[in-house]
């Protein structure tokens, strides 16, 4: 001890006691009595408690781990905040998704086979039988969906994304949106707006009806303007919409006009007629939705683009089939899916409609909370916190709570009413389960039976196996 | 009557949370029984043991809650479970909601670099680890869980030192830290005497000592109570000890142990020739010669560390005043000659430690459930036998309780049964104040004080109670309340710990020779 006086120790004695409270409440109010500072955690066991999980926590934790993970992490969430996702397309799916054949029907989640999915992907899955010709009727399609004859597979394992069921068949226009900045693309397909739906599991002839124009007139409408405008910036577009209220989950408004803004110039240049202009603008106009699944396909193709890197923890994929949720995570590459059962979604519902009657947690769009926004950036939109049944003060910590369990805020994409501190990025599988804090996501809530739709949106969280399965699989990738 | 069993899944409250629940739900009208506590094993067991145990019950886990109910005849299940769910709520926080609560104290840390120390007091299952991550944040840490390993301790008391940082415990329940009391410590003035302590009402009894000296303390460390022992080798005594020396603060350092493994006494009294201040040494029941040979100052007792400390650092003129012999000579003219034993039912280890010293002066008739002699250890169900010292501290009596500090139950029943015994002459009890004690321990115990007085008066003998009360006039509540309810109840009130023992050894020898 060269110099004594300069050691931690005489320092905290020289100092102010500032104390961290760890356990027992009543330990804060004797300190704090005697006129010291202190805060007291609300501290969970880490890892639920489980012996196996801490022991997973604690391989993840060993110093030289730990580094290794800290310098991938950085540079996942980096490749996030970097991509720049640019809407350059649109196109049928067959023509441009990877792996993507007449009788594939790409769903959401992680994979799942016909018996065992949930009423509405059952529902979107006939329907959209139906709507490509292979089915006269919605019982021949359940025929058809149960021979075998059709490939399933996830969404996610083909670059794409899926709102709600997920449901994307050969000839349904998908967005096509390109990482300028890592050479990936993502794909999604267009919203159908309204809540009778097919993504919802409706599948009545309104529906396919829907389908057919969409296929007809509003797909190579969008597609000959977007070869008309050229590319559109849409990490910009996502971030003047937060600025303006949106978190581009369940509330759209302010992006659906952004996008349309984007787009009304090289729509109205197609060969169209200026009646089925008119359709398209009445389309895009009659729900705040249209550029939901537009922001899907951003994130999804900036989360592709962090995926695979050796050592990384961060979560690249949250995705539910209304029965698992599967989350794939960074560091463990490819299709390895961790997963859960899916739960329940806790909000208003629409009337006539009771919480027995919903669904479980379904649909690809947690990819928003994912990359920062929806729930994430809960603070950033006041105009719905009645929405996730709570005031602007408990949205604001919803923000500050996920800060909790990610790597780094995204500084390209800011929120105003936090001193414009960036989204909170790259959920880190380590810190959720230490926590305890699970990913906030906002969400639709679809009937649990085929046929209906949408009858609801909400709140719900993710599974913890998905992501206890997740740390035990890191430990083992560092022995 | 049936029972109904709710498992809340990930749900967590600590210990005294649920302890406070549980008893406020067995207080609802129309509850027989309610039992709200962590899905852990030992819960388990309890449940197991009530019968209560259902395979849903079975399946909970550590981070999960159970609330099992078993409602009076004919009450309303669903409104019993939901008056309990009602205590569960967790108070709305304090005015003012920018208030941040964080999960975890690596989140605590980064967002107030000012934060400086770590107090933890979850299960010892998880404690290490939330030490481990305070002390990579750069917090010192006080550690008052216990049942962490001991092969951890070492770790994290390495770690500590290699940082440079305070590894307060395992299992320490005390210490002040630039004047400020944390967990089970008294309200002393600021002042020039550090104390490093290896325990916990050891310490805070030289602290009161001091105090009531006229004197104050600059820092009080606590080490845990197995610092000392051969594996741990003193790692946090040697720090806290050349901490000690270098804080200008501080004139004059005391240590508190119980007598450490000889190696590491070796090690521990090889700093007081470095620490250029005077060291006094109090191991209880240790001995005197190494302590002088190392250049220390060796102390007897408590009263005497406290004594010695402030006369070499403070002010060389204190004194303390003897034992008053005459109301030990009236109570042994009230006693029969049957009435021969002393009981010592104590809530801190150091404070039992030390009467029961005392009284090794008379023979070996002495039990106790710390005794080191194997032959002569009681357990919790034993029977007291000859001079009987419990600690109520002891693991043995906290099993799945609290404290006897904020619960006193278990030592109030004894007390009652001990005055059934006609060979017993005296009961000797101790009243811990301050920060984490009960809010009245006097009080909370007055009515089995005048239970026992009456046991025995109706058996037609003098039962003699004497109380030591453990604070300063600046603990709540106040030392002079306190006194004057045992007094008016008739309980004899001794000064010290150190005054405690001599007075029930005096009775006892007066006793013996009757």
């Amino acid at each position: 001890m060269s110099n004594p006086l300069t050691t931690p120790i005489n320092d905290l004695f020289a100092g102010d006691l500032d104390v961290v409270n760890v356990g027992l409440a009543m330990f804060e109010q004797d300190i704090a009595k005697q006129g010291a500072k202190v805060t007291t955690l609300d501290w969970t066991p880490p890892g639920g408690g489980k012996p196996e999980i801490l022991a997973a926590l604690d391989a993840l934790e060993v110093p030289e781990v730990a580094a290794r993970i800290e310098a991938a992490n950085a540079e996942a969430v980096q490749r996030i905040a970097n991509s720049q996702p640019m809407l350059t397309g649109f196109g049928r799916a067959i023509d441009v998704v990877p792996g993507m054949t007449p009788t594939t029907i790409l769903h959401s989640g992680p994979p799942i086979t016909w018996d065992r999915m949930a009423g509405a992907m059952k529902g979107a899955v006939t329907g959209a039988l139906v709507f490509e010709g292979l089915a006269a009727d919605l019982d021949e399609a359940a025929e058809l969906a149960a021979s075998g004859a059709i490939t399933f597979s996830p969404c996610h394992e083909h670059d794409c994304v899926g709102s709600m069921a997920g449901v994307t068949s050969a000839s349904m226009y998908m967005h096509v949106v390109h990482n300028e900045t890592y050479g990936n693309t993502a794909y999604t397909n267009l919203s159908e707006q309204m809540a009778k739906i097919l993504r919802m599991g409706a599948n009545d002839e309104s529906v396919i009806e829907r389908l057919v124009w969409m296929r007809d007139v509003l797909g190579p409408m969008l597609k000959e303007a977007m070869e008309i405008g050229g590319p559109i910036d849409l990490r910009l577009l996502l971030s003047q919409a937060l600025h303006m209220g949106d978190e581009c989950h369940n509330r759209n408004i302010a992006g659906t006009v952004l996008l349309q803004q984007a787009l009304a110039p090289s729509l109205l240049q197609t060969s169209f007629t200026t009646e089925q202009k008119k359709e398209v603008f009445d389309f895009i106009a009659s729900s705040d939705y249209f550029s939901g699944p537009t922001w899907m396909a951003l994130a999804k193709a900036a989360l592709d683009a962090a995926h695979g890197i050796p050592g990384s923890t961060v979560v690249t994929t949250m995705a539910r089939n209304g029965v698992e949720f599967g989350i794939r995570v960074s560091g463990l590459a490819g299709n390895q899916w961790f997963t859960g059962p899916a739960q329940q979604v806790i909000g208003p519902m629409f009337a006539g409609y009771k919480p027995e009657d919903s669904g479980l947690d379904i649909g690809d769009s947690a990819i928003t909370e994912t990359y920062g926004f929806g729930g994430f950036a809960m603070s950033t939109a006041p105009a719905i916190v009645a929405l996730v049944g709570g005031t602007v003060q408990e949205a604001i910590g919803f923000t500050r709570e996920m800060g909790e369990i990610t790597t780094a805020q995204n500084p390209n994409v800011t929120i105003p009413v936090l001193d414009f501190q960036g989204i909170p990025t790259g959920i880190d599988v380590r810190k959720v389960l230490s926590t305890g804090i699970m990913p906030v996501i906002n969400t639709a809530i679809a009937h649990k039976e085929a046929g209906i739709g949408m009858i609801g949106a909400g709140i719900t969280n993710p599974p913890v196996e998905a992501f206890e399965k997740a740390a035990k699989a890191l430990a083992a990738s560092f022995n | 009557m049936s029972s109904t069993a709710v498992v809340k899944k990930n749900t967590y409250f600590d210990s005294v949370s649920l302890m406070a629940i549980s008893t406020k739900a067995n207080g609802l009208d129309d509850v027989e029984q309610a039992f709200v506590a962590m899905g852990t094993e030992m819960n388990k067991g309890v449940l197991g043991n009530l019968g209560l145990l259902t395979p849903e019950l079975e399946a909970a886990g550590n981070g999960d809650l159970m609330v099992v109910v078993e409602a009076r005849e004919g009450a309303d299940v669903d409104a019993v479970l939901a008056a309990v769910e009602e205590l569960l709520t967790r108070k709305a926080p304090a005015a003012g909601d920018t208030t941040v609560t964080h999960r975890t104290i690596a989140a605590a840390a980064q967002d107030n670099p000012a934060a400086n120390l770590a107090v933890i007091a979850v299960n010892g299952a998880y404690a290490g680890r939330e030490a481990r991550k305070a002390l990579e944040n750069g917090l010192h840490v006080l550690m008052f869980s216990d049942n962490v390993s001991v092969e951890e301790e070492i770790s994290l008391k390495e770690l500590a030192h290699d940082k440079g940082l305070l590894m307060m415990g395992p299992d320490c329940g005390t210490a002040i830290i630039n004047n400020v009391g944390l967990c089970f410590a008294n309200a002393v003035r600021p002042g020039s005497v550090g104390i490093v302590a290896a325990s916990g009402t050891g310490s805070q009894e030289v602290s009161v000592r001091i105090h009531a000296l006229g004197a104050g303390v600059s820092q009080l460390i606590g080490t845990g109570g197995r610092d000392l022992s051969e594996e741990v080798g003193g790692i946090m005594m040697i720090d806290g000890i050349r901490a000690l020396a270098a804080d200008p603060s501080t004139s004059v350092i005391v240590l508190v142990s119980k007598p450490p493994a000889p190696a590491v006494e070796q090690k521990v009294l090889a700093e007081i020739a470095t620490a250029g201040k005077p060291v006094v040494v109090y191991f209880v029941g240790g001995s005197e010669e190494a302590v002088v040979a190392a250049g220390g100052h060796f102390a007897a007792g408590s009263q005497d560390a406290a004594l010695q400390a402030v006369r070499l650092g403070v002010d060389p003129k204190a004194e303390v005043e003897p034992l008053d012999t005459t109301r030990v000579d009236e109570v042994a003219a009230l006693l029969k000659p049957e009435q021969r034993y002393v009981r010592g039912l104590f809530c801190g280890g150091t404070l039992c430690d030390e009467s029961m010293y005392a009284m090794f002066d008379l023979g070996d008739e002495v039990w106790s459930n710390i005794q080191k002699d194997p032959e002569r250890r009681l357990t919790a169900d034993s029977a007291s036998a000859a001079h009987t010292f419990l600690d109520f501290g002891d693991d043995d009596f906290t099993n799945g309780r609290p404290h006897p500090m904020i619960d006193p139950s278990l030592r109030l029943a004894r007390l009652v049964e001990e005055a059934k015994d006609p060979e017993v002459a005296v009961i000797v009890m101790d009243f811990v104040l301050g920060f984490g004690a009960h809010e009245d321990p006097a009080g909370v115990t007055l009515p089995a004080i005048e239970q026992a007085k009456q046991i025995a008066a109706d058996a037609g003998r003098h039962l003699e109670i004497v109380g030591y009360v453990l604070g300063t006039d600046l603990d709540t509540p106040a030392l002079d309340e306190q006194i004057a309810a045992l007094k008016a109840a008739g309980v004899t009130v001794t000064r010290s710990s150190t005054e405690t023992g001599q007075f029930a050894r005096a009775i006892a020898r007066k006793a013996s020779n009757a």
